[in-house]
């Protein structure tokens, strides 16, 4: 296990009587990428705040490399931010933009100039020292912020839905260039988001949040697989969320028929709630199922057929290469390991997010 | 735009054909002409007799002054308003605007009726049994009077240049490590310069060419060149004169305007 670089102690903050964050801790370890996911007005901009020093917590501590910085203020931190909208500094050029910290660390010209080239090298944009920002598109200013972050060789960088203002090719492209100078530098990103794909495709660590409480923290493949509660199971890709009862260690009665599981450990006849994502679905002929229903609707989507089918009073969402046409009765079956078990939501903020589709 | 649409405009081109262009052509004729139309530029070259220049010089002093006042009262007001609450600083805003909707003259008037020896201010300051203020008919009494009324025209373009500023660019400052003052220097100030330069022109222009102020709160002991220019025309009836002198005032105001023009390319001052 790598070194934890930074420990969020039981921050809690809230504005204008508003909780925002609830005793929150959070460890994030050396060249690590976290990723702080969730949907607007969940706390993930304001914990990335608190790192950065923007904003104070009203209560809890941040701890940077084994020492206490929640009064320090975020000139004397060891991290750099890329922010949303970029922030450049339109009255400089790229070159100065990129110098900025170098200067006040009174670094020597040889070495800021070097420094430039490389910081523009590493994101693709050399010979654009004398441009001004406002010359540049969209894509090109996030990278010259990113570029004017990382020349400092921060431990930890920041970055607050950089992509968000791009468009998805460029989005796309930026995500694979953020994951190679992540390994190139060997520096710790946090990353603020509310886009699932993203998370899923950048992070060592995805910290799933709601309303100021984390939901989940795990690697992108077991919050997709295995969610821990409806929230993160819905606002993680698609799922169908089915109401059952636990009959005993790994059997599972859903809709009114017992199906096979693998999860143990949550008690007989325990009302629950199951998870199955729709490509997990399998739906084969009526005969061959462990249970039966109708094709309801049909969507192409390029990749897959989206479906749902009309089965036991519950409508189940299905990705499958497969066509069944609308009205076609099909059996359904869904391998044991597929069948994710949580419990029931003990507060709203573990509540599914209702999501019209 | 159609044609037809630029018959709208017609009512606007008669009014400055008539209340600006006609009037500047003969401020133009006066000026270059002496009492029996013959061709002169003695009108212009007055300006270098010694009350002409005196006047001249300490109008451009007491424009100076007032305007580099304004200036260190408005930038951290307008500092402040660009960071408070949407809800709060629309109220602020009105309190420092709203003086600019009585009449200036009344408000001129106040002041001298304030500062007078046997005014209201001295009439408190005798009741507390403190000195006396003699600042009536001075030179401090006419940059206060012209602080007054000119201070709303540097807050605003002050303000709206520092409110554009976005706050992630000052926090990206100081993540890179600039302490405060570094921020203020580096970014902000010069992310500002439009609105100051708008603020310098729309304070300066005023009172570089004022001659109420000076009358009222100077008591005519200090000659402005707005006085004086004021004087040719209404009592001594030297139109010539103060045309002359006028032109050579314009060429300040055109100084200015043109160095407004290039730093002002968003156009600060142009909400007033």
């Amino acid at each position: 296990m790598k070194k934890e670089l930074i420990q969020l102690i039981d921050i809690s903050k809230s504005f204008d009587g508003q909780m925002v964050l609830d005793e929150l801790n959070l460890h994030i370890h050396e060249n690590e990428f976290v990723t702080l996911l969730g949907p607007s007005g969940c706390g993930k901009t304001t914990t990335l705040r608190i790192l950065g020093g923007f904003t104070s917590p009203d209560k809890g501590r941040v701890v940077f490399d084994g020492q206490d910085i929640t009064q320090i203020p975020p000139n004397k931190r060891q991290l750099n931010t890329v922010f949303q909208k970029y922030a450049l500094f339109t009255h400089m050029t790229i070159a100065e933009n990129i110098a900025f910290g170098l200067k006040i660390k009174k670094k020597s010209k040889s070495y800021i100039d070097d420094k430039i080239r490389y910081a523009l090298k590493l994101v693709n944009l050399d010979g654009y020292e004398n441009r001004m920002p406002d010359s540049l598109s969209g894509g090109q200013q996030q990278r010259i912020a990113i570029a004017r972050a990382i020349v400092n060789e921060p431990k930890v960088l920041l970055l607050d839905e950089p992509l968000g203002a791009l468009d998805l090719k460029l989005r796309q492209e930026m995500q694979y260039e953020l994951i190679r100078m992540k390994n190139e530098l060997g520096i710790t990103f946090v990353y603020v988001t509310h886009d699932q794909e993203e998370a899923l495709t950048m992070s060592d660590t995805i910290v799933v949040m709601n309303q100021g409480y984390i939901q989940q923290i795990g690697s992108p493949e077991s919050i997709y697989n295995e969610p821990e509660n409806a929230f993160v199971a819905d606002f993680i890709g698609e799922s169908n969320i089915i109401p059952a009862t636990m009959i005993e260690d790994k059997l599972v009665s859903i809709l009114g028929t017992r199906f096979a599981c693998v999860d143990t450990g949550f008690g007989n006849n325990r009302p629950v709630d199951v998870v199955i994502r729709p490509e997990d679905v399998i739906l084969v002929e009526p005969s061959e199922g462990i249970i039966q229903g109708v094709v309801s609707h049909l969507i192409f989507k390029g990749v897959h057929y989206e479906m749902e089918v009309q089965a036991c009073g519950f409508e189940w969402l299905v990705h499958s290469t497969t066509l069944f046409p609308v009205g076609k009765e099909v059996g359904i079956r869904v391998d044991p390991f597929n069948i994710q078990i949580m419990n029931k939501p003990e507060s709203e903020d573990e509540e599914a997010v209702i999501i019209d589709i | 735009m159609t044609s037809k649409n630029k018959w709208l405009s017609t009512p606007y081109i008669v009014w400055s054909v008539v209340f600006i262009i006609v009037p500047l052509g003969m401020i133009l004729y006066y000026g270059l002409t002496d009492a029996t139309g013959a061709f002169t530029l003695d009108n212009i070259t007055a300006i270098a007799s010694a009350g002409h220049a005196k006047a001249l010089r300490v109008s451009l002093f007491l424009s100076l002054v007032s305007t580099l006042v304004c200036f260190l009262l408005a930038y951290p007001l307008a500092m402040i308003l660009a960071r408070v609450q949407m809800k709060r600083h629309n109220f602020i805003i009105l309190i420092f605007i709203l003086p600019m909707w009585m009449n200036f003259l009344l408000r001129t008037l106040a002041w001298q009726t304030l500062l007078e020896k046997n005014g209201v201010i001295n009439h408190v300051l005798t009741f507390l049994h403190l000195p006396t203020l003699k600042i009536i008919n001075t030179p401090a009494a006419i940059v206060l009077g012209m602080v007054y009324n000119f201070l709303p025209f540097m807050v605003l373009p002050l303000y709206n240049s520092l409110a554009k500023i976005d706050i992630n660019v000052i926090n990206a400052a100081r993540d890179l490590g600039a302490n405060q003052f570094y921020t203020f220097i580096r970014i902000i100030l010069p992310l500002s310069v439009p609105g100051i330069i708008s603020g310098i022109t729309m304070v300066f222009i005023p009172a570089l060419t004022t001659f109420v102020i000076s009358a009222l709160l100077g008591g005519g002991k200090l000659l402005l060149i707005g006085d004086v220019i004021e004087q040719e025309f209404t009592r001594t009836s030297n139109w010539h004169l103060g045309s002359g002198l006028s032109m050579v005032l314009m060429i300040f105001i055109v100084i200015n305007m043109i160095l407004s023009a290039i730093f002002d390319k968003d156009g600060e001052g142009s909400m007033l």
